[in-house]
């Protein structure tokens, strides 16, 4: 376009080519510049990336090499002897991130279903305001409020009930109240905005017409919910799930402050277990060996990769799912 | 026609009642945490909350006056220090996504999904790198490897929220500052940054308010302080760490100070959240 632009003007004879030449030498270094120096900073990312994932590797080479695959099967932690295994840690992040998604999950896609479905317009902002307000608070704070106020609570009232109704395996002893049903739902609560979020991100995208149509063949405001809202949004809800599941797992703080922090893979949901991203935070500083140090960077690095392949495959769904909407 | 009436069976309609319900049920599960959790922070956090508590330094239990001054002094010093190369990094990369980086381009397609992925790191992993890259290096914590960890924290979320920005001003102000003859980069800084710039601020303070409540990257990076630091290349306090040190200690005069320090961190981050939601109405107006 642009050079048939210059073509015509070229035509039109030396005097009018002249300014836009002009234009071109002396904008165009300007312009060079300023590309490269915008391009320098948006490789930050990349650079930062493949950082992370070299510094982790090479900081816990020592722990990989000593230890090998059966860092991954091991269930024992002990830094005397320096022997060292991730197993029970991934078990209880894992758990923990799961329970927690078992209760988001289902929250977060009837509240944005609230929100973009069945609420007046008006109550509509107000609740994503409180849900925003929810995503606002600090995790140390959560985790303040799951030690003192959540916890007691569920030793108290929640944990007797569900002994008594449900019982062995899951539901064993009364316990302290610090425990992997606890994390789950403190990191619930914290998950839910980014589950909410995206689910009335997708459900926005599918148009209006889908939904009138199905109520103009007599479906009922929830039917035309399920088939036109829901059906075509699915994996997009799952994309939401994924990445409330990413969150979940790197979670740290409030997880720290009530899973109990004891390293053991049962199935009481009411025992006191530890989490990856817990055992990171508790022993970092008391670290003394190289050893030891090094196997808590291997647990970082863990994380990071299920974190990282988890995020990816939710963005590519969430991707895939809006591209799909938008082009029909 | 009574078909078309009496058509729609009890079944049904009583489907349809109860699964909306269900839905408002949600709501109400949500709000009923959240309320619980203000209500505690404030009623436990202004029950011990004074003028000392700004004033003064932590003190061992037992002896009053205790505050949490070099904390709270520790998270804007952490947070200045990560937004002094997190901010810049993020709005360049922003302003090149937006800019240059079209629709067929295989480098920024890469970058704008990395930014996806990083701001997905958990911020625990980040402070292992800030570990290596600047504590390890220097051989000691500091605020320098703090704020680095929360500037590295912000670049992905700043970097974002300025292509968005930058991509609602409209075509029509790029193509007549062109044709004025003005260079592109001067386009870029003149008119589109400037246009966006109360958007990119509501970005930037969102991203402020998310590190200002970070805890994990901080625990082996900036460390913690009982004192004030004399320099920045020194241990820092902040509030999040000191909030969370004194959560698991045993005494309850170190609780009730826990929840002190909880509302008056809460109160910092709700404040700039409330301001980038000002910023952004304003910004609104100017753009449309």
């Amino acid at each position: 376009m642009s050079t048939e632009v210059q073509e015509a003007i070229n035509m039109e004879g030396s005097a009018a080519a002249e300014p836009s030449m002009f234009l071109d030498r002396h904008s165009g270094r300007g312009d060079r510049m300023f590309h490269g120096v915008a391009m320098g900073f948006a490789s930050a990312l990349p650079i930062l990336a493949v950082a992370i994932l070299v510094v982790l590797g090479i900081a816990s080479a020592l722990c990989m090499k000593s230890m090998g695959w059966g860092f991954l099967v091991s269930q024992e932690w002990d830094p005397v002897k320096e022997n060292f295994g991730a197993a029970a840690f991934a078990y209880g992040t894992i758990l923990s991130s799961f329970l927690a998604l078992l209760i988001a999950g289902p929250l977060g896609i009837a509240i944005a279903l609230t929100i973009t479905e069945f609420a007046p317009i008006k109550f509509r902002s107000a609740a994503a305001f409180l849900v925003e307000m929810l995503a606002a608070v600090p995790s140390v704070i959560y985790g303040l409020w799951g030690m003192f106020v959540l916890a007691p609570l569920m030793r108290v009232y929640v944990n007797p009930i569900l002994v008594k109704c449900i019982g062995k395996p899951f539901f064993d002893g009364a316990g302290t109240g610090l425990c992997m049903l606890t994390a789950g739902v403190v990191v619930a609560i914290m998950i839910l905005p980014t589950v909410m979020a995206i689910c009335r991100e997708v459900f926005d995208s599918v148009p209006v017409a889908l939904r009138e149509s199905a109520l103009a063949l007599g479906a009922t405001r929830w039917e035309s919910t399920t088939l036109s809202v829901l059906a075509p949004s699915k994996a997009g809800i799952v994309g939401a799930l994924i990445l409330g599941m990413g969150r979940a797992l790197g979670e740290t703080m409030a997880v720290t402050m009530v899973i109990g922090n004891r390293a053991l893979i049962s199935p009481n949901l009411l025992g006191p277990s530890d989490s990856l991203a817990s055992a990171i935070a508790n022993q970092f500083t008391e670290a003394t060996s190289s050893m030891h140090l090094s196997a808590l960077a291997e647990l970082g690095f863990l994380l990071f990769f299920i974190t990282m392949a988890l995020n990816m495959a939710a963005r590519l769904l969430v991707w895939a799912t809006a591209t799909r909407m938008g082009g029909s | 026609m009574p078909g078309l009436q009496g058509g729609m069976s009890a079944r049904r309609r009583y489907t349809d009642l109860g699964m909306r319900g269900l839905c408002w049920l949600a709501m109400l599960a949500v709000v009923i945490p959240l309320c619980s959790l203000l209500v505690y922070v404030i009623m436990q956090g202004t029950k011990r909350f004074d003028f000392d508590f700004f004033r003064n330094l932590p003190r061992p239990v037992g002896i009053p006056g205790a505050g949490m001054a070099n904390g709270i002094v520790g998270t804007l010093e952490l947070v200045i220090c990560g937004s002094l190369f997190g901010v810049p990094t993020g709005v360049m990369a922003g302003v090149y996504l937006s800019e240059y980086g079209g629709k067929g381009k295989r480098f920024a397609q890469v970058v704008r999904f990395l930014a996806d992925v990083l701001s997905g790191v958990p911020s625990i992993v980040t402070g292992i790198f800030a570990y290596e890259i600047v504590v390890r290096p220097m051989q000691g914590f500091s605020a320098l490897a703090g704020g680095f960890a929360l500037g590295t924290m912000m670049i992905p979320v700043v970097t974002r929220a300025t292509e968005e920005m930058m991509n609602l001003v409209p075509g029509g102000l790029r193509e007549a500052s062109l044709a004025l003859g003005v260079p592109k980069w001067k386009t870029t800084l003149m008119v589109v940054l400037r246009t966006a710039q109360s958007g990119i601020a509501t970005g930037v303070l969102l991203a402020l308010a998310r590190v200002a409540g970070e805890t994990a990257p901080l625990l082996f990076t900036s460390f913690n302080n009982q004192f004030w630091p004399s320099s920045p290349m020194q241990p820092t306090a902040s509030l999040t760490v000191q909030i969370f040190n004194y959560a698991i200690s045993p005494y309850e005069e170190w609780h009730d100070q826990a929840w002190t320090g909880a509302f008056v961190l809460l109160i910092m981050v709700l404040l700039v959240s409330l301001a980038s939601r000002l910023v952004f109405s304003r910004s609104k107006q100017t753009i449309f």
